[in-house]
């Protein structure tokens, strides 16, 4: 076990670190933000958009996160081009990066499951609470907005934890299509250096070290609204 | 029009076409994912009647098992495990003055896979055999049943209903998870896929044609879950 290739690749890995951190904070904030729309979509909506909803949590959950990214990054990728004066855009260096394909389709894959999960737990929300709103002559958003949502979301708290967890697991994926994450930086010192295990053992340290820290910020978050049982 | 002929020309199951690859890609999906599911059940079973033992150093390694297992990404332990089991191996057969060997792809997918497969089973076997009410084991073991007959008359059949669930997501997860081997370069959907997408550049078609095997997979395995389910449920008293 060798682990001088510290010295000269510690401010990739600290890179790929951001990289990681960043893609999984967008997934985790806009998919949540989608979850939302599509929970609510399935609980209260009409009987098309529950079917688009449903629909579209069956998809991203039924196929693999591998292939939702290809198909966003080739597929997609070669068909944008053919939109006309979309290389003149200004969002064109943008659209040429495979962070940008990798934050599309984590944030949408997170939101199918995350999504399942508030369902769940809108429906877990103790009736008598929404029916004491409504006595209040709240309206339905305002229900929505200070009983129903926070309720639910400090229902599901635990579950959304694991979420966050399995995302981050998920976000290796995104070197397939040449972001500059952890695991990128990993396999780029094993080519480099030809060491294959050392480089996959200090990723994995700061997988770790993510993985109790985003399990601490919510034990936090879960004592701070303690429930009772 | 064309448009559409292009499409199923493209899709159609003989060459020029790429459907058959395709195909081939989805049935190796399934074999991977069946054995792996198989290896992790035996693991699972293992480690599950072993973290229930009793036995402390046997219940710590079991629980460093699963533990890491289950908090790496799998992408980095199906790469580091494909190169450490392929590397291992070959070691072992130069301490006994064998030659190298190319180890097949699929076996080494299948028991990589099948290892990581099995911490997770441990958890949900553990679990499922936690919930069987203490008097039904009790009752046994005072008709003196042995440890063996015990497992197969008793504790099987009354962990199964609880396991189901969890083994059926198991089941999901492998079979979307099997989709990571294409990284390590084996040849399954997903690899297949993306070769026909690149020697025809029609990426879009071809993924989207992917996705939709593996969504064909999941609602299958749906149906044939809740048939099972209801089959080992069959002897128990229906929810008011």
């Amino acid at each position: 076990m060798t682990f001088t290739w510290m010295a000269s690749y510690w401010p990739l890995l600290l890179a790929g670190a951001a990289q990681t951190v960043l893609l999984l904070v967008i997934s985790v904030v806009f998919g949540f933000a989608i979850a939302i729309g599509l929970a609510f979509a399935q609980v209260s909506g009409g009987p098309l958009v529950r079917y688009f909803a449903r629909g579209y949590c069956t998809f991203f959950r039924g196929t693999p996160l591998l292939i939702q990214l290809w198909l966003l990054y080739y597929g997609v990728g070669s068909l944008l081009p053919m939109i006309p004066g979309i290389r003149q855009s200004l969002f064109w260096p943008m659209l040429r990066e495979g962070f940008f394909f990798a934050a599309v389709s984590f944030t949408l894959n997170y939101a199918a499951y995350e999504a399942e999960v508030l369902r769940g737990a809108l429906l877990a929300v103790p009736k008598g609470e929404l029916e004491a709103g409504r006595a209040f002559g709240m309206s339905r958003f305002t229900l929505t907005r200070r009983i129903w949502l926070p309720r639910a979301i400090r229902i599901a708290l635990p579950t959304i934890g694991g979420e966050i967890v399995m995302q981050l697991k998920a976000t290796p994926l995104a070197f397939t299509v040449t972001v500059m994450d952890l695991y990128a930086v990993a396999s780029k010192v094993r080519q480099d250096t030809l060491l294959v295990y050392e480089p996959l053992i200090v990723v994995t340290v700061f997988y770790l070290i993510l993985t109790a820290t985003i399990a601490r910020v919510f034990r936090q978050l879960e004592a701070e609204v303690p429930v009772r049982r | 029009m064309a448009a559409t002929q292009g499409i199923l020309e493209l899709l159609s199951p003989y060459p020029p076409g790429w459907g058959g690859t395709l195909l081939a890609g989805a049935v190796s999906t399934i074999a991977i994912s069946a054995g792996a599911f198989l290896i992790g059940l035996l693991l699972g079973t293992g480690g599950a009647l072993g973290k229930l033992s009793g036995n402390r150093p046997l219940r710590l390694v079991l629980d460093l098992y699963t533990t890491a297992i289950r908090a790496i990404p799998e992408l980095i332990l199906i790469v580091g495990l494909y190169y450490a089991g392929m590397d291992g191996l070959n070691r072992l057969l130069a301490t006994f003055r064998l030659p190298e060997i190319e180890v097949n792809g699929f076996v080494v997918a299948v028991a990589v896979l099948g290892f990581v497969q099995g911490a997770y089973m441990t958890e949900v076997l553990r679990g499922a055999i936690l919930a069987i009410p203490a008097g039904e084991i009790e009752a046994a073991k005072a008709f003196g049943m042995g440890p063996q007959l015990r497992f197969r008359r008793v504790i099987l059949p009354a962990l199964l209903p609880n396991a189901l669930p969890g083994l059926a997501n198991l089941w999901m997860s492998i079979t979307k998870d099997s989709a990571l081997v294409a990284v390590v370069g084996y040849q399954e959907l997903a690899l297949a896929t993306r070769l026909a997408g690149a020697s025809t550049k029609h990426y879009f078609i071809f993924f989207l044609a992917a996705a939709l095997l593996y969504l064909a997979i999941t609602l299958v395995s749906n149906v044939v879950f809740s048939l099972i389910e209801r089959h080992v449920r069959r002897g128990q008293p229906k929810p008011v």
